[in-house]
């Protein structure tokens, strides 16, 4: 191949951000004083121009580049969009935290960008080895940010779990990889699907190879059965950086699963979506039951994100359009939900410790009103009870099911939702029917305030009014775009 | 007049919205609860006022929606539209006439947390005017879904002692009852294209596909009426609910259930209505027998009422399933009748516990002695229950018996014993608390009912007298739409039988 320089424009966004990540090291390393709070402010303006980068320069249409490498198109767009808003809104909120526990380092903030360009490499890969690549450079920002609160024991043991089976499971997502490779002779989607339209009959080893990479990739998402790194990991890690996890990772790994299934595999659908129902069966199950027994409101959350990984792979498993369109609607409201729960969480100090049991909100509606409705309309959400923002997710994903056919995973999924709307109620029922404990600690980051209350607002019935007509036509249009 | 022609229902349940955000700026408090108190009246009974205003312009003779409000909202297809036939014209009024009632009910009662309190109710009373409403099954569901939120927090903060195991109990088996119902409505939904409700009565669905979103539906509504065996979560919320609260819960939310088959089992899945007929009839009288057997060894006066509202909604459910213009008729009478004579009755023991702070029957005895006027309203209101001629209870009653006649001559039968076991029961009620001898002090020592409790009873009491002696008010609105049903129906059914025929 001749040396040509690759088309630059459709990987503008990354290229920025790498370079942008770059530059904030040097500015962290050189810049002696109040090292985090310059290197944070930059790295948020720097995801916001990203972001702007991103939507501005994109045509909307099917852009490859890099030698098919890299994909640009409308579902990269949006998905890549709730990343950065993820990562931004993690930003924001990790401020006082940090300086509480004495974490505040400059490190921080740039292991985030390096975290987000991951995983907007990922989203944007259209070949196995970009894939690896953008998973590679996401887990590895992952597992020190886990450990970042390095003197604390449980900080430390989550990143090394995080590790240890990240890296297990990294190592079963490259022998699916050879293996595909091995029987294909390509690693790009577009080749891959090609190939496996001329073939006759189903070729064993790409199976294989595929069930190992959705299990490889299985892990990231934490679903059914990879998903029991997450409780330990959500609860250890500092809680800034568990909502970052809850957040941005997720979203971008289901992206990536979609886009493998539906660029590279589309007429092996019948094998996959055997997988993807037992996975998201799996998940909704054990998001439900496990949850039911939980203290510590991080593992809470952790299994709650377990169940909700669940739905969305129902809208994967569904095989439509409908399905895709309902998974990224669903995606965008567990995003505010998620990062608006953190939120609370994060203001849950009493003394110097931050408190993590579920007992301690006890009566929060009298000691703090407001913090309470938050809590309770995010509880609401994520239970997905109507006149709240999570049932409009639950909606639209269940409709792509039972369009699909789908109906006992519809049904399973239904059922599954009211086991867990008693957790989520039992939450609710600590805050508002229980006697008041030690009130926390009065809340003074106005970044966090500003999350809580963005996130109440549009997880709360107003959502309802404005924003859920232009999120379902967003979604429509990047679901489109996303070729099946 | 005519933004409140165009407007009119939407009105309706953004004037307690605006009372509840009202009152959520009210500074928290002791000293400011009688501010809150007077927003949440005002607010309540505007919206009383503006009903009525429906109520005079709607059109008698016409069997379609009015006062229809659409806009187009999201989705393929989903709008926000809103309308009221003749159906649910009555349960609208039925909820704006109880709220200003419930609010007055509340005070110099209810002291803590009141601006909470108020919000809530606020927000419940603008959800349930919206289930009525709604003439788009997406937005149905967000309502009817959406008042388990309000009631749960209301029994749950302001209820009795063993409160949360009966705020979970009514949130978690309401829920699951109604995701059943989410799952046969985007089946729907998918087959047919549209998510508007008139639309929905319309469409003709597979004869075998009826039968599970039937029984889907029904698993919803049953929990709500609620029926036999799934009743089991209304006598704990109930006993466990304040007085407000029960008022409420027995006065609308009941009535949703019984809407809902009107509304959607009966016009969308005719075939399978007729195939479950008998199976909702057994169910219904089992209902009536079994939960007035109950009633009549209660020694908890709210878990009796409880237990009657069980039996009346077996009426209820009888007169929807015989599919005539009589039984239905008579059952949405008996809907309305029951919403304010359960009201007035849960309000009445609501009176007694507030001067005595217990719900046993046995503690009280000879209040005719010592509150007269008490004794007075109570025996209305048990009568009216019972189905005294007169009383809007009788009017409901024997619609339905003549309904269930012409279905089965056991079924009226059935039905019949449930007139004579309610009588039973509440002369038991009566007798307990009212009659006999007033022996205890602390009963001796009981006030009667000051000025505000006789300003509650005062429009109940005319309410179901102008039922009882006067019922065509009510019923003329219905009959269009009733007929209307019944004809839908009946031609639907009878098309299956000629396509199975041919």
């Amino acid at each position: 191949m001749s040396a040509e320089l690759p088309i630059l424009a459709p990987a503008m966004p990354e290229l920025f951000m790498a370079i942008g990540a770059m530059v904030l090291l040097m500015v962290g390393v050189f810049h002696k004083k109040d090292s985090y709070a310059v290197t944070t402010r930059l790295a948020m303006i720097l995801m916001i121009v990203v972001g702007f980068v991103l939507v501005t320069q994109s045509s909307g249409g099917r852009e490859l580049t890099f030698g098919n490498m890299f994909v640009s198109d409308g579902f990269a767009v949006f998905t890549k969009v709730l990343v950065l808003i993820a990562s931004v809104a993690s930003l924001f909120m990790a401020g006082q935290y940090l300086k509480d526990q004495k974490i505040e380092r400059f490190e921080y903030p740039i292991l985030i960008v390096t975290a987000t360009l991951g995983m907007m490499l990922m989203i944007s890969a259209n070949n196995l080895l970009s894939l690896y690549m953008g998973i590679e450079l996401q887990s590895l920002s992952l597992y020190v940010l886990a450990a970042f609160d390095r003197d604390r024991v449980k900080s430390t043991e989550a990143g090394l779990k995080y590790f240890v089976l990240g890296a297990l499971s990294s190592g079963m997502l490259l022998y699916g990889i050879s293996l595909i490779y091995g029987f294909s002779g390509t690693t790009d989607f577009d080749m891959l699907a090609l190939h496996i339209e001329a073939l006759d009959g189903m070729n064993m080893g790409l199976v294989v190879g595929m069930v190992f990479l959705m299990s490889g990739l299985a892990f990231k998402i934490s679903a059914v059965p990879f998903h029991m790194w997450a409780p330990d990991v959500y609860e250890g890690a500092p809680t800034p950086v568990t909502a970052f996890f809850a957040a941005a990772p997720k979203i971008a790994a289901i992206a990536l699963f979609t886009r493998v299934l539906a660029t590279a595999f589309p007429d092996m659908v019948h094998e996959w979506q055997q997988v993807i129902i037992f996975m998201s069966l799996g998940s909704m199950l054990v998001g439900a039951f496990f949850a039911l027994v939980q203290t510590n409101i991080k593992r809470l959350m952790a299994f709650s994100s377990i169940g909700h990984v669940g739905y969305a792979l129902i809208g994967i498993a569904a095989g439509t359009q409908a399905g895709i369109e309902g998974l990224l609607v669903y995606l965008a409201i567990y995003l505010t939900m998620t990062l608006g729960t953190f939120a609370v969480i994060l203001t849950m100090r009493r003394g110097a410790e931050s408190v993590e049991d579920i007992s301690d909100l006890s009566g929060l509606s009298e000691t703090n009103l407001p913090m309470a409705i938050a809590l309770s309309i995010f509880m609401f959400s994520l239970a997905g009870i109507p006149s709240l923002a999570g049932f409009f997710g639950k909606w639209f994903i269940f409709k792509a099911a039972v369009e699909a056919d789908l109906l006992a995973l519809a049904v399973i999924g239904v059922v599954t939702s009211v086991v867990a709307a008693y957790y989520y109620l039992r939450v609710v029922k600590i805050m508002f029917f229980d006697e008041p404990v030690e009130a926390f600690d009065k809340q003074k980051s106005k970044g966090l305030s500003l999350v809580i209350g963005l996130s109440a607002l549009i997880n709360s019935p107003v959502s309802y009014f404005i924003m859920i007509a232009p999120l379902v036509v967003l979604a429509s249009w990047a679901s489109k775009s996303l070729i099946f | 007049m005519t933004f409140l022609d165009t407007n009119l229902l939407s009105l309706l349940m953004i004037i307690p919205m605006i009372g509840a955000v009202f009152i959520w700026m009210v500074k928290s408090g002791e000293t400011m609860n009688g501010n809150i108190r007077i927003i949440a009246l005002i607010a309540t009974l505007v919206t009383f006022l503006l009903s009525l205003i429906l109520w005079a312009g709607f059109d008698n003779s016409s069997a379609d929606f009015q006062f229809v409000e659409r806009v187009t909202w999201f989705g393929d297809s989903i709008t926000y539209t809103v309308g009221v036939d003749g159906i649910s014209l009555l349960f609208v009024i039925l909820t704006t006439f109880l709220m200003p009632l419930v609010i007055v009910s509340t005070f110099e009662v209810v002291d803590k947390r009141l601006k909470e309190f108020m919000i809530a109710f606020l927000v419940l009373e603008a959800l349930m005017i919206g289930v009525f409403a709604a003439l788009d099954i997406f937005l149905f569901y967000v309502f009817f879904e959406g008042g388990l939120i309000p009631m749960f927090l209301i029994i749950g903060v302001w209820g009795g002692a063993n409160r949360i195991y009966a705020s979970y109990k009514f949130f978690l088996y309401t829920l699951l009852g109604s995701v059943f119902m989410l799952i046969a409505i985007l089946w729907m939904v998918s087959q047919a294209g549209t998510t508007s409700i008139p639309a929905l009565m319309n469409y003709h669905f597979d004869a075998s596909a009826q039968n599970w979103l039937w029984f889907a539906f029904f698993a919803s509504f049953a929990v709500k009426m609620p029926m036999w065996p799934v009743h089991t979560w209304l006598p704990d919320a109930h006993v466990q609910a304040p007085t407000s609260g029960s008022m409420i819960l027995a006065g609308v939310l009941l009535k949703m259930g019984g809407y809902g088959f009107l509304r959607f089992s009966l016009p969308m899945f005719p075939e399978a209505t007729v195939y479950f007929a008998d199976f909702v009839m057994i169910l219904s009288i089992i209902a009536i027998v079994y939960t007035s057997l109950v009633a009549l060894v209660q020694e908890d006066m709210k878990k009796l009422i409880a237990y009657s509202s069980v039996a009346h909604m077996g009426f209820v459910t009888i007169g929807i399933f015989v599919l005539n213009q009589q039984g239905i008729e008579g059952a949405i009478f008996q809907m309305l009748s029951h919403g304010v004579v359960s009201a007035a009755l849960f309000y009445s023991v609501g009176v007694v516990y507030d001067r005595l702070h217990t719900r046993e029957i046995s503690r009280y005895g000879g209040l005719s002695t010592n509150m007269k006027r008490f004794a007075i309203f109570f025996m209305i209101f048990t009568m009216a229950s019972v189905g005294l001629p007169a009383t809007s209870g009788f009017v409901g009653e024997v619609l339905v018996l003549f309904g269930a006649y012409e279905y089965s001559s056991w079924v009226a039968f059935g039905a019949s014993t449930g007139v004579v076991l309610g009588a039973t029961y509440m002369l038991v009620l009566v007798r307990g608390l009212i009659f006999g001898e007033l022996t205890k002090e602390d009963v001796k020592a009981m006030p009667d009912i000051n000025k505000r409790e006789f300003a509650i009873y005062a429009p109940m009491v005319a309410v179901v007298f102008w039922m009882g002696v006067y019922p065509n008010s009510f019923l003329d609105p219905l009959h269009a739409s009733v007929e209307n049903l019944i004809n839908q129906h009946d031609a639907a059914v009878s098309s299956m039988h000629q396509e199975t025929v041919e």
